[in-house]
């Protein structure tokens, strides 16, 4: 039986604001799907989005929804989950948006471990404001304001969730839909912080001067760029340089999660428990 | 109404006021001279199944508060002068999806670091437009350490009314005081609670930003049934960004006109000593204790002046204003800063002759310093 997506997208907000051939799609119906999966109430999910093109994602999906300022994303749904722990927070965010203006917020959703779902959508640039550099953009490229070609750094996102200390952190691309649906209900069913990037494209604002003028093109850029981690580990470490190892690349099920620490918080005040101390946890420093 | 006495300082007491107002949540990030707001809440909530969490930075702060607070939740957020700089764009967003929560503000000097231990008034017109855009913000003074209680609790009230952020300004000076305040009992708040208007109907005819020209939008909590849409952009009358040129037009005059046309619901000040004055002082905050000892000394002196003090300070209570300095001729605007509220009581009074007593080097205005001034006038 063919997937009901009326059910989940509000289409009479359609034709999305992305443009012909944009991976935000391919990502928008693999999130529905997952959500179905997962037997997900749609009253008992909220996504929250914030600037960009993917801050439009919160608006074509049929759940609560919040659409908030720039970077901003997590910080809002921090307060939302733990106000109320027993529902589902989603965030969507871009690679400017979770990385640069809001980089804070996504290493401390990280630290805190805070049960919830990080979707970035990582295409490599500023799409929505016309093609300037992001934190992941690759050196040497061009961008409307580095023109002479890009001489940044790149982020990779993964390594930052990981290090931050989210409980699940994975990697996919929007070039297999089934793949991606895979990993966003294992993120989504996770309990804890779970950070799931998504490469995808655009090739209007990456594309047009980094000879990816079509999405063909900058597919399969993206494709050239990433492999699934067990072949990724097998190579030598300058083998893997500039290549992205897919799938989960971590899951930690035994993390501590927030609201339920703050839950004894609530105990101890509440006089059902000691305070907490050091000797609560393994580790300490 | 039932009172209980309580020593206390006025951050305690805004915490207070805010866990008997109902707030569950509290997000904020430490600054001098506000933190204890956050220390007090941090045990406050827990303790009746709420929450307080010191988030990573100012911004994190206000976001969290206004998340909450969308999911129908009493939130509250308290800061300094610099919090409330880092804080605006977010303010700005409360104001535009009109998300109901309350701000303490405990001022410092400024402008930048100013000076983080010292007192000021500095951060009133920062209170009127934090945030860039078009929208009528409410903000009161407490003057006294009873109002860091009473005033905190009457912003829940008009927040969850107007739908809108309400900020409260302590001073560094109230904030720190510590003594005695008769304050209303638990139970008299708890009963004088005025929650969110919801809708009941059909999810299919709810439409939460489709209300009259002055009122404001009925949001329901989330997870209920009703789902829409929060954004920054303008919107339409389920939430949804538009473009269309009335619904913009109409929905930013709404933002103006749902605190214009209630500005006697929402007006407070105290009048000391009034009756007969031949000059008027015009303070609030701190400064007004200071002011009213003033009062005494200059009437013992056979000067008859009186106080006029605004408490709800945006929108001003500008009728009221422009009644005394008809008849008034003397008025003398006393405040920490280098007469951002004087500039008001000159718009309101329509005259450029208001004289003012400002200073802003972190240390309180003396009833003397009050005396002599007026002595001069």
């Amino acid at each position: 039986m063919a997937f009901n997506y009326e059910k989940y997208l509000r289409l009479e907000k359609m034709p999305t604001l992305w443009c012909w051939g944009c991976g935000d799609g391919v990502i928008l119906k693999a999130f529905v799907r997952a959500v179905e999966k997962l037997g997900l109430k749609q009253d008992d999910v909220v996504v929250v989005s914030g600037i960009g093109c993917s801050g439009r994602f919160s608006s074509y999906v049929d759940f609560n929804t919040v659409h908030t300022t720039h970077g901003r994303t997590v910080a809002y749904a921090t307060g939302i989950k733990l106000a109320n722990p027993d529902k589902h927070v989603i965030c969507v965010a871009g690679d400017g948006d979770a990385l640069a203006i809001g980089g804070n917020h996504t290493i401390h959703g990280c630290r805190r471990n805070i049960d919830m779902t990080l979707i970035i959508i990582n295409n490599f640039i500023y799409g929505l404001t016309n093609s300037q550099t992001s934190p992941t953009t690759p050196t040497g490229m061009w961008t409307v304001s580095q023109k002479a070609g890009n001489i940044d750094p790149t982020f990779d996102t993964c390594d930052l969730a990981i290090a931050s200390g989210a409980s699940f952190v994975a990697r996919e691309t929007m070039l297999d839909p089934k793949k991606l649906e895979k990993m966003l209900v294992k993120a989504m069913e996770h309990k804890g912080f779970s950070m799931a990037e998504v490469l995808s494209n655009c090739h209007i604002n990456l594309g047009r001067k980094n000879k990816m003028v079509s999405a063909m093109e900058n597919l399969e850029w993206i494709d050239s760029i990433t492999m699934p981690k067990k072949k990724y580990d097998t190579l030598t470490p300058e083998e893997q340089l500039n290549l992205f190892p897919t799938g989960v690349l971590k899951e930690d099920t035994d993390a501590d999660e927030y609201c339920d620490m703050y839950a004894e918080i609530q105990k101890v005040h509440q006089g059902e428990r000691k305070k907490i101390t050091q000797d609560d946890f393994a580790k300490k420093i | 109404m039932a009172t209980r006495e309580v020593i206390s300082t006025g951050n305690q007491l805004a915490a207070m006021a805010a866990a008997d107002a109902g707030c569950m949540f509290f997000a904020g990030y430490p600054i001098t001279p506000s933190s204890e707001v956050m220390h007090e809440m941090s045990d406050l909530m827990p303790a009746r199944g709420g929450v307080t969490i010191q988030m990573e930075d100012e911004i994190a702060g206000i976001c969290a508060t206004i998340g909450a607070a969308m999911s129908g939740k009493r939130a509250l957020t308290a800061t300094s002068g610099p919090g409330v700089s880092l804080k605006a764009e977010n303010l700005g967003l409360a104001q535009m999806a009109e998300v109901p929560l309350v701000l303490v503000n405990v001022m410092r000097g400024g402008p930048s670091t100013g000076l983080p231990t010292r007192v000021s008034q500095g951060d009133v017109l920062q209170a009127k437009n934090p945030s860039h855009g078009d929208y009528k913000s409410i903000t009161l003074a407490a003057g006294s350490l009873a109002e860091c209680y009473t005033e905190t609790v009457r912003a829940f009230n008009l927040a969850d009314r107007y739908m809108q952020p309400v900020i409260v300004l302590l001073d560094e000076t109230i904030g720190h005081m510590h003594g005695k305040a008769d304050i209303p009992t638990a139970e008299d708040v708890a009963s004088g609670i005025v929650p969110r208007k919801r809708f009941d109907g059909p999810a299919d005819e709810y439409f939460p930003y489709e209300c009259g020209p002055t009122e404001p939008a009925v949001l329901n909590p989330m997870f209920e049934g009703y789902r829409y849409h929060f954004t920054g952009l303008h919107h339409d009358k389920n939430g949804f960004p538009t473009e269309e040129i009335e619904t913009c037009r109409k929905l930013i005059q709404r933002l103006e006109d749902k605190v214009a046309m209630h500005e006697d619901e929402v007006e407070s000040y105290e009048e000391f000593m009034m009756d007969d004055a031949e000059i008027m002082i015009v303070a609030y905050g701190s400064v007004s204790l200071a002011a009213k000892e003033s009062i005494r000394h200059l009437r013992d002196a056979g000067i008859k002046a009186g106080l006029f003090r605004p408490i709800t300070i945006w929108p001003s209570p500008a009728k009221k204003i422009k009644e005394y300095t008809d008849k008034i001729e003397k008025v003398l605007v006393v405040e920490l800063n280098i007469g951002q509220y004087h500039s008001e009581i000159q718009r309101a009074a329509a005259r450029l002759d208001i004289d003012g007593l400002f200073k802003v080097n972190g240390r309180p205005i003396s009833p003397y310093e009050i005396v002599n001034k007026v002595k001069e006038l």
